[in-house]
């Protein structure tokens, strides 16, 4: 499906990363957007406040996080595409219905401007230190997708992307950009709706009666039960059966978090999403993403002027991790770096899938401003000595 | 929730439209009042004759948050105290359909204080059913919000020493349109005050005095079920419109049940599209939501 051109913004703009984001969401046919305000990711609900009335969608600025999360819940079950936005703070609130998102599966996208944390931090500068929160931040076993824009332009794209991800996938996706990205204004080009690819929610083409909201099916993935047309479905958050009634054991419990894990994981060459540059001769290759795949550029430049064969890998997605790639490149090259603001989130991933095959690397740091490139420079020339 | 009822499943119970027969039988006590309060509910929902594929029932946890599961309506077992913004969303999208948030004093008024107050304030249009019992039962019977001064729970086993929220008052200065408390002796009134709460536009809210009989009962050595029935037969005073300052409940004091509050305030959409209609005029298109072509 195309998407609606009264909600599309056609043509060149120059804005921010957040407000490229609530264009993202508005484009991509979002309809509610519950949040509340937190630096640095308020312009994202200013914008869509702004727009939603004469487009027929409703914000709703809610009373905290909690609320927000589960808002945007309640209305996706309701069937209208929902997002939120909020920072490291109202993060954390979010988490445990996060996971009441996950385990209903249930579309909807909420995007991360990240600041420096912990607790608050760093309210008005950037930071990547959630990474491992949007991976493990709600108890329990469960796989997510994260995607990391490093311009307002990607911060447009990819908010669309992470709705259609969402949809396919049934559950909710994370846009995890950062205070440098969401409030650097660059060029936006906004295409034509008609060449904005949407995906439609899928419902179950079963009778009321014949259907329930976790029916098997060959992807994995189970076409939602729409309210209000008398499947009277029940859904819990508690473990459950296809159903969706609670189940108290460890069978059920195997089936539960087994589909909600492998609705991701037999689904990564699908979902990973990797830009690679000069890695056929590369000896070192630096990872990144958000911003700190932009900064480490000019370093990788120069590097490659002194006749240092290094490439790079601009993560898209930074969940689910690209382990096969990893492993691949780690057998070839002499070292990988990861260059994020933090002191070493994904990092670990990098590192594990490594497992000793090349040198593994970080460069980090606690966040507040964006990488020196001279350090990532010298972390390069020092990897391959 | 501590005893498993195994009730056998009859054919063609009453309320098979309503209930999920599949689910039975159910993890309540025997004794426990939730179960005439749903039944209140499913007769409730019978006797006004709404379309049942548009009612949606959404709970939290608790003993009384298992009831969304046992509702054969579209519903949802959400999180604990975070039942009502989820009906909130669910309500926005689908301004069409009947939303009832059925959940327990502690789900409802401790973890989820903040979405009662604030939903009652905006007068979003959903009927909120809370089961007050006194105590958190699903969890073993702790102290609550609710608990009576000088109750014992597992966590006052002193007695409780906190003041207590008296919940009419609570929703009605938060602005509630529609206020009402019965206990689960008063079934009949109990179920017009639901069809009253359903019916009503705006955010109506329905106290049911349900006093836990397994764990509050014998915490403060109450008797049975049945007893805690016979204390209310005597105890129950009817008193419509009173001053809700009045309302207050003290540890097996007399409690003061009736309809309260009943006004009409335009809702939350009704503001909503006001609210744009006067800035945009003709622009502005009234929010209706989803048409149910989903
Ligand atoms: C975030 C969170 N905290 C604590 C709990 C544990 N818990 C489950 S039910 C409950 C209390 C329920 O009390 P109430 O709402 O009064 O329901 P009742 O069981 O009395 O009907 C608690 C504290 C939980 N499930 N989630
Ligand atoms: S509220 Fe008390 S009586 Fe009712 S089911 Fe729970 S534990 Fe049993
Ligand atoms: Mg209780």
């Amino acid at each position: 499906m195309k998407a609606d051109p009264s909600c599309v913004l056609t043509g060149a703009h120059y804005l921010d990363g957040n407000h490229a984001c609530a264009e993202g969401g508005i484009a991509a046919g979002c309809k509610f957007f519950a949040g509340y305000p937190i630096t640095p990711s308020t312009e994202i609900a200013e914008r869509v406040s702004q727009r939603f009335p004469l487009i027929g969608g409703v914000f709703i600025q809610m009373e905290d996080e909690l609320a927000s999360m589960n808002a945007i819940l309640g209305a996706s079950w309701g069937g209208v595409k929902t997002m939120s936005c909020t920072s490291g703070p109202g993060f954390s609130l979010m988490m445990e219905n996060f996971g009441l998102g996950i385990m209903l599966e249930t579309p909807c996208v909420l995007v991360n401007v990240q600041r420096g944390g912990p607790s608050t931090g760093l309210p008005t500068l950037p930071g990547q230190a959630d990474m491992m929160q949007a991976r493990w931040g709600s108890h329990g076993d469960y796989e997510v997708i994260a995607l990391a824009p490093d311009s307002p332009q990607e911060s447009f794209e990819l908010v669309i992307h992470a709705f259609n991800l969402s949809e396919k996938y049934r559950m909710p996706v994370l846009v995890m950009t950062d205070e440098c990205v969401g409030h650097m204004t660059e060029k936006v080009v906004i295409p034509p709706a008609e060449e904005i690819e949407l995906l439609e929610r899928r419902y179950t083409d079963k009778k009321p009666g014949e259907a329930w909201p976790y029916d098997p099916s060959e992807d994995g993935i189970s076409p939602m039960l729409p309210v209000g047309k008398g499947y009277k479905f029940h859904v819990t958050g508690l473990t459950h059966d296809n159903r969706g009634y609670p189940v108290i054991n460890a069978e059920a419990q195997e089936w539960n978090v087994r589909r909600l894990m492998d609705k991701v994981n037999k689904h990564v060459d699908d979902i990973i999403w990797l830009v690679e540059k000069d890695i056929e001769d590369a000896e070192v290759v630096v990872l990144a993403y958000g911003i700190s795949s932009r900064v480490v550029q000019p370093a990788i430049a120069r590097a490659r002027t002194e006749g240092i064969k290094v490439g790079q890998i601009k993560m898209v997605t930074v969940w689910p991790f690209p382990e096969k790639r990893v492993r691949e490149l780690a057998e070839k090259v002499k070292a990988m770096i990861m260059v994020e603001m933090n002191y070493g989130q994904v990092f670990l991933e990098m590192d594990r899938c490594i497992a000793g095959k090349c040198r593994s690397r970080l460069v980090g740091h606690a966040g507040g401003t964006v990488h020196n490139p001279f350090d990532v420079y010298n972390a390069i020339k020092e990897a391959v000595k | 929730m501590s005893v498993n009822a195994k009730q056998p499943v009859e054919e063609g119970h009453p309320m098979e439209e309503l209930l999920r027969m599949d689910r039975s039988p159910h993890i309540w006590c025997p004794p426990c009042g939730l179960g005439t309060t749903v039944t209140a509910l499913a007769t409730a929902l019978k006797q006004l004759q709404i379309d049942l594929n548009n009612v949606a029932v959404v709970s939290g946890i608790g003993c009384t948050g298992r009831v969304a599961g046992y509702m054969k309506v579209d519903s949802f077992h959400t999180t604990h105290g975070r039942a009502i913004p989820f009906a909130l969303g669910l309500h926005i999208a689908r301004p069409d359909m009947k939303v009832i948030v059925f959940s327990g004093d502690g789900d409802l008024i401790s973890i989820g204080g903040n979405h009662f107050i604030h939903t009652a304030r905006r007068n979003v249009d959903i009927t909120v059913i809370c089961v007050n019992n006194f105590i958190y039962a699903m969890t073993g019977g702790q102290v609550a919000p609710t608990t009576p001064i000088t109750a014992k729970t597992s966590t006052s086993p002193y007695g409780n020493y906190e003041h207590p929220f008296n919940l009419p008052l609570l929703a009605a200065s938060s602005g509630a349109v529609y206020v009402a408390r019965w206990t689960a002796l008063h079934v009949r009134r109990m179920t017009t005050a639901i069809k009253e709460a359903i019916s009503k536009k705006g955010f109506s809210f329905v106290e049911v005095i349900a006093p836990c009989s397994t764990l509050y009962a014998r915490l403060n050595k109450l008797g049975s079920g049945l007893d805690l029935m016979k204390f209310y037969h005597d105890n129950s005073v009817i008193k419509h419109g009173v001053d809700l300052r009045e309302v207050d409940i003290n540890y097996q004091s007399k409690v003061i049940v009736g309809k309260f509050i009943d006004i009409e305030k335009p809702t939350y959409l009704d503001c909503l599209n006001e609210g744009n209609k006067r800035v945009f005029g003709d622009k502005y298109k009234p929010y209706g939501g989803g048409n149910g072509d989903n």
